[in-house]
């Protein structure tokens, strides 16, 4: 039901802005490329930004850093008593969208997906916003190369979101 | 920052990259990424188009202005630098939304449209994010989300029979994960030498 929601929402979205703005008199279809010619010179300002943050993004999965964090991070894991299986998710979750899916089709495909485990991964991937995608896109759209606070603060509120996750998880599914 | 930040990545990479025997997997990731870089820019050509469009359309209809005007109160205590009223704010409010509900695709060109208003009211150099867009950023990197409806939809598709229960925590840690964030980036605003004489010039 709430995908059939999700999917109705752009079309009518759409289609109430174009109603109300027909009511006010406004000629929508001679407006429309005023704005919409805006589209290709943002999209293309965006190429060197993206190019440089997802070359970076995916040597780093491709050299197998991640698990190698993994192997180093296992001992504090179990010692905080979050599930080592989660960690993947954890480090890719806001680094790549179809890789974080991938990795949570995979915790899902082994444990079942009702498992209390897949559930909080569920959880972790469901908040989860590939943060260093978004400010390459968002700043590079505007020509921002300073980040300033924006990059410790997304990082930190990450972070939140996985120790959250995890809690909120361990309290409802357990 | 993020000049070392980048460094890290790809020195991290390289150095874990021969540890590991993984030199021709990182060669080929390069190439890889730097196509589909380009691939997912020129992709977003259609959707920011369309977008753009139709909210120079709500703008010409007025709905913009009274968008602004009816989250200008809530939007001002998170943004205190924007003008009362000014235009962004409506860009911001339905970048939020547009997040919250899952439509990604919608909320990239809102959002894009956020960060040039927010670059027209930023009093730092051009190339210097402002408080605000690191303010909104951070909302943006939380991920606010009412309804993971693609995790659901893997869910079920996997044969999940409630897959549904994820909603509310999903909604508490996100929710939770964007106040700390919030708050942290305030913070930092705060603390921060630099922001103390541009980040207020409009209060």
């Amino acid at each position: 039901m709430f995908e059939q929601i999700s999917y109705a929402l752009i079309p009518l979205l759409i289609v109430s802005i174009l109603i109300y703005a027909t009511y006010k008199k406004v000629p929508v279809y001679e407006e429309f490329p005023t704005g919409a010619k805006q589209g290709f010179d943002i999209s293309i300002r965006i190429i060197p930004y993206l190019v440089a943050m997802m070359v970076a993004v995916a040597m780093f999965r491709a050299s197998g850093a991640i698990d190698l964090l993994g192997t180093l991070l296992k001992p504090v894991l179990e010692f905080i008593g979050m599930p080592v299986e989660l960690l993947p998710l954890a480090l890719t979750r806001s680094l790549s969208g179809s890789g974080a899916r991938g990795i949570f089709a995979e915790i899902a495909a082994a444990n079942g997906p009702d498992a209390p485990i897949t559930k909080t991964a569920a959880v972790m991937l469901g908040c989860s916003e590939t943060t260093f995608y978004v400010l390459a896109v968002y700043f590079g759209a505007v020509g921002v190369t300073k980040f300033r606070h924006a990059i410790t603060a997304g990082i930190v509120a990450d972070l939140a979101g996985i120790v959250l996750a995890l809690v909120i998880s361990k309290m409802m599914f357990y | 920052m993020m000049n070392y930040i980048w460094l890290f990545f790809i020195f991290f990479s390289v150095v874990v990259g021969i540890i590991n025997g993984k030199m021709k997997e990182v060669s080929d990731a390069i190439i890889s990424a730097s196509s589909s870089a380009v691939e997912i820019s020129i992709g977003l050509i259609g959707i920011m188009t369309l977008w753009l469009g139709l909210m120079h359309i709500a703008q010409k209809a007025g709905l913009i202005d009274l968008l602004a005007k009816v989250f200008s109160p809530i939007l001002r205590l998170i943004f205190p630098s924007i003008p009362k009223d000014d235009p962004v704010q409506a860009d911001i409010a339905m970048n939020v939304t547009a997040n919250a509900l899952g439509l990604g695709n919608a909320a990239t060109p809102m959002g894009i449209k956020a960060m040039e208003g927010l670059q027209r009211l930023n009093p730092n150099k051009k190339d210097t994010a402002s408080d605000d867009m690191c303010t909104f950023l951070t909302i943006n990197t939380a991920g606010v989300q009412l309804l993971p409806v693609s995790v659901i939809a893997i869910l079920a598709s996997l044969g999940s029979t409630n897959a549904t229960d994820i909603i509310l925590p999903t909604i508490l840690t996100t929710f939770g994960a964007l106040v700390i964030g919030i708050l942290f980036v305030k913070l930092l605003i705060k603390i921060s030498p630099e922001s103390k004489k541009g980040g207020k010039k409009n209060v």
